[in-house]
């Protein structure tokens, strides 16, 4: 605005904002902290907020108690796992609604994110009941597949946005080139979406991490990723909120950081675009 | 461009998607239904009879049931109320000329990216818990006497969680909606003379509008679903007092172990969904055609 | 090498008949040009030749095969588009090189086609440039590149010159006929610029609203067009067309007359008129004048240094060797 700010107004805004946004991230912040005090620090009252002696020692203990590893490893594999396994699927479909689109691709695009309206406590017993005859029932196999599936829409929606970016007459003149589809995807498609499809990875590595419905359902001690893991958490002796701390704040620091950088994806993706 | 050739290879690029959605959809979807007309309780191996819609009456006449409605329409509305009320108050607030702003969108996104079964816990342990929680050494520092969120209020406290984890996804839209408001629309309006709130009223909200019924939609259809913070929390408890559809269904089916009963609860939360659905496709049909 | 015949080709789009049966043909060397207004389907024609676009029916022959399934990728054309569609991620050489590398062409035999069309359009300081980095002449010439290594049996030009500025425009248009005369390969150019086609083409395609309205040289169309529509849409300042009492003395319906075949005199002449809009262009000048019992004004270009201002009365006279007959379907009476 061609107006002056006045000074004083910035400062006003700026303590007003501040103060909100470190009052909406403090128990973030609180959990990070927790996690290096004892446990007998951690519920300290009045509540220690620096003044403690800081240690690794939750962390360590976290991991030789429970095999910590293990969970943080499932849920790498099956975010990781069901976001590749999606874009292998994901890609073609939304080459083909992008830039050979036929009266039939609307119907199709609004259907697919319509099957992610469904609510998961709809199926969840036939699903349950086929994991359990399948032997699918806590295996990060199972898991794979049903965050592919109920990412599916996201995936196709957001790779469909980022390719009718890309203009179809550099397809074509691929096509005139000489290449065949196979080429003219790897060649010239995929190098020119590579920022769109990171973005995409980017946000389902993210709806996969946190995701809390299956996995908590559909797993039990080996395959449980770290939502399962941290819902199951509590220690024998008690006191627990350090340790806690350190659980929670090793599941969350990934995907706190992959967040930060995805937050224009996650409008795009979450909206369906319905808001620029 | 569109060549028999191209035609035939879209067809084909695009039916894996389709046939697994079609699947994921259909089959345990018809399983549910069929399941919902038997009575068939894992406990009890042997027949399953169908029984028709008996299992639909024991569903809508549970005492659970009647709760369970009510406290998800607490649900959804508690959280909407306040991410939508506080998302429009905060994306005014950050969308001010201030220092330091990416780094206060930075801090108030972070919520949404905590698993939901941490902030629960984070949140029920440290923060709400009547003897070592934060909350309860400040009650003490006041004088009084540490509440009991979690018993005493159970279902106000899990709206306090989720709207905590889903007010950054309503900050975020809201903002993103408020910076596409052309800025020269709202000095045109400052030079006709209207003043903030008038300029708020008659341009910003209306602007908004749009924004914040996707947002209302968006967000009920997640929170219809809300699961692992009733799980972690208050297991539903005490009594049904935080008891959603969701997890209604959730003790009848992997609980109670009375599938046939889940499952008429299943269709019911099915439909449910269904209704909302419809209003948030014609708004994203909308938007795909411009 | 590069003879293409269309044979009754029609294309629709649902229930939109975008091009009437059509029959063309094209030998090989010429320089065709495909010109019209917008929408008259000469983009869509050029489409389907290069094999983007199926046919509703008719056949495309090239080189004495029918080509009419052919994909794209096998019809040995090579196509440059209005918006050059280079590959952004590529460099210039891995632009023209794109082509060959789908063909399986050794490398050593691409790095000659390179620096060959690199020497030939001036790239060679620019092979490791991407396009992002070019200007829009320099772009322009990459496309062309890119057609040329393919050897094609005929290059498909899609409106190429549009996007450039007025004085790229000439110049480019110039190195294109000289490619054209170095290659000696069949070029079909599609544009909306009848200076374009007029200067470039050996044999120009008048096309309206899906149909051939005529077939010929520049020459043939300036002095001979075959209906009203050829008439009006070929020549700059338009042709002239009267009906009325001076087409009826002339046992026509409609009567035409180019600018430069108008004598304008200040005092006397066949048609007496007042002087309008003056447009002064240095070496000529086009009054439009406003002649009496007429509603639109007539277009006459004299020399540069006739002085005549709006509202001065003029005479015209029609060189009645060079006048154009029309009849009631449109069509030019011999």
């Amino acid at each position: 605005m061609a107006r002056a700010i006045t000074t004083n107004r910035k400062i006003i805004n700026t303590a007003i904002a501040w103060f909100i946004a470190l009052l909406i991230f403090f128990p973030i912040l609180w959990t990070v902290l927790t996690s290096f005090k004892t446990e007998a620090q951690a519920i300290a009252d009045p509540p220690l907020f620096l003044g403690f002696d800081w240690t690794l020692e939750n962390y360590t203990t976290v991991q030789e108690r429970s095999n910590y590893a293990r969970h943080f490893w499932n849920s790498v594999v099956i975010s990781v796992g069901s976001t590749i396994l999606g874009l292998i699927i994901a890609v073609p479909a939304a080459w083909s609604m992008a830039f050979v689109p036929s009266k039939h691709t609307r119907n199709i695009l609004m259907w697919m994110l319509s099957t992610k309206m469904l609510p998961p406590v709809g199926v969840l017993v036939p699903i349950y009941l086929i994991f359990r005859d399948w032997g699918l029932l806590d295996t990060q196999f199972g898991l794979v597949i049903v965050l592919t599936l109920i990412n599916l829409p996201i995936i196709v929606w957001m790779l469909y946005t980022y390719f009718r970016e890309i203009p179809g007459e550099i397809l074509e003149a691929a096509r005139m080139d000489g290449a065949t589809l196979k080429s003219e995807v790897l060649y010239v498609l995929l190098p020119m979406a590579v920022p769109g499809i990171a973005s995409t990875m980017l946000l389902n590595i993210i709806l996969a991490w946190n995701e809390a419905f299956w996995t908590l359902n559909l797993t039990a001690a080996k395959a449980a990723p770290l939502t399962a893991f941290i819902a199951s958490y509590s220690s024998p002796e008690g006191l627990f909120y350090a340790k806690l701390s350190a659980a929670s704040t090793m599941a969350i620091a990934p995907i706190l950081i992959m967040g930060w950088f995805s937050q224009k994806q996650l409008v795009r993706g979450l909206t369906f675009g319905a808001v620029k | 461009m569109a060549t028999k050739a191209s035609r035939a290879a879209a067809r084909a690029m695009i039916s894996p998607s389709v046939i697994l959605l079609l699947g994921w959809m259909l089959i345990p979807l018809i399983m549910t239904i069929y399941f919902s007309l038997l009575r068939y309780n894992l406990l009890m191996p042997g027949a399953n009879p169908f029984v028709g819609l008996e299992n639909y009456e024991y569903f809508f006449t549970d005492p659970a049931f009647v709760a369970a409605v009510t406290n998800t329409l607490m649900l959804v509305v508690g959280v909407l109320v306040v991410t939508v009320g506080g998302g429009i108050a905060l994306a005014l607030l950050i969308d001010q000329p201030m220092w330091g702003q990416g780094i206060v969108r930075i801090l108030v996104i972070a919520p949404f990216f905590v698993m939901p079964t941490v902030s629960a816990l984070v949140w029920k342990n440290m923060f709400m818990n009547p003897v070592n929680g934060l909350f309860a050494h400040g009650a003490q520092f006041l004088g009084m006497q540490p509440f009991d969120f979690l018993a005493h209020a159970p279902l106000a406290s899990i709206i306090g969680i989720v709207s905590w984890q889903w007010l950054p996804f309503a900050t975020l839209i809201l903002l993103t909606a408020l910076q596409s408001l052309d800025s020269e629309q709202l000095e045109a309006a400052e030079m006709d003379g209207a003043g903030p709130f008038a300029r708020f009223r008659h341009m910003v909200l209306p602007h908004l509008a749009r924004a914040i019924t996707v947002v209302i939609l968006i967000e009920t259809i997640f929170l219809l679903s809300i699961f692992a913070e009733i799980l972690v929390t208050t297991g539903g408890g005490p009594g049904n007092a935080s008891t959603n559809l969701t997890y209604l269904v959730y003790v009848q089916s992997l609980l109670q172990f009375d599938v046939g009963l889940g499952s008429a609860g299943g269709v019911f939360a099915i439909i449910l969904a269904n209704i909302v659905a419809i209003f948030l496709m014609r708004m994203i049909g909308k938007n795909l055609d411009a | 090498m590069g003879a293409i015949t269309l044979e009754q080709v029609t294309k629709s789009f649902g229930d939109v008949d975008v091009i009437h049966p059509l029959d063309l043909t094209v030998e090989d060397g010429e320089f065709v040009v495909f010109v019209g207004p917008s929408g008259c389907g000469k983009s869509t024609l050029l489409r389907l030749i290069a094999g983007l676009e199926d046919t509703s029916s008719g056949r495309i022959v090239i080189d004495g095969e029918d080509a009419t399934a052919v994909p794209p990728a096998k019809r040995r054309l090579a196509m440059v588009f209005q918006s050059y569609a280079l590959y952004p991620h590529m460099s210039v050489r891995k632009n023209i090189a794109f082509p060959m590398k789908m063909a399986g062409i050794d490398k050593a035999e691409q790095t000659r086609r390179i620096e060959q069309a690199a020497e030939v359009l001036n790239l060679t300081d620019y092979l490791d440039r991407r396009p992002g980095q070019l200007s829009g002449g320099q772009r322009q010439r990459v496309a062309i590149g890119r057609a040329i290594v393919r050897e094609p049996a005929a290059f498909l030009f899609d409106e190429p010159l549009s996007n450039l500025d007025a004085a790229l425009r000439v110049g480019m248009r110039m190195e294109i006929s000289e490619l054209h005369n170095r290659l000696k390969t069949t070029m079909i150019y599609v544009t909306h610029d009848q200076v374009e086609a007029m200067t470039m083409a050996d044999k120009i395609v008048v096309l309206s609203a899906g149909r051939i309205e005529q077939v010929g040289s520049p020459l043939d169309l300036y002095h001979a067009p075959r209906n009203l529509f050829v008439a009006g849409f070929i020549g700059s300042p338009k042709m002239n067309l009267m009906t009325g009492p001076e087409a009826e003395r002339r046992d026509a319906q409609t009567i035409g007359i180019r600018p430069e075949h108008l004598a304008a005199s200040p005092d006397s002449g066949a048609w007496r008129g007042t002087v309008g809009v003056s447009e002064h262009l240095g070496s000529d000048t086009f009054f439009h004048v406003k002649i009496e019992g007429r509603d639109d004004p007539v277009t006459v270009r004299a020399g540069g240094e006739v002085s005549l201002h709006h509202g001065d009365p003029i005479f015209l006279t029609p060189d009645e060797s060079r006048m154009h007959r029309f009849d009631a379907q449109g069509l030019r009476i011999a």
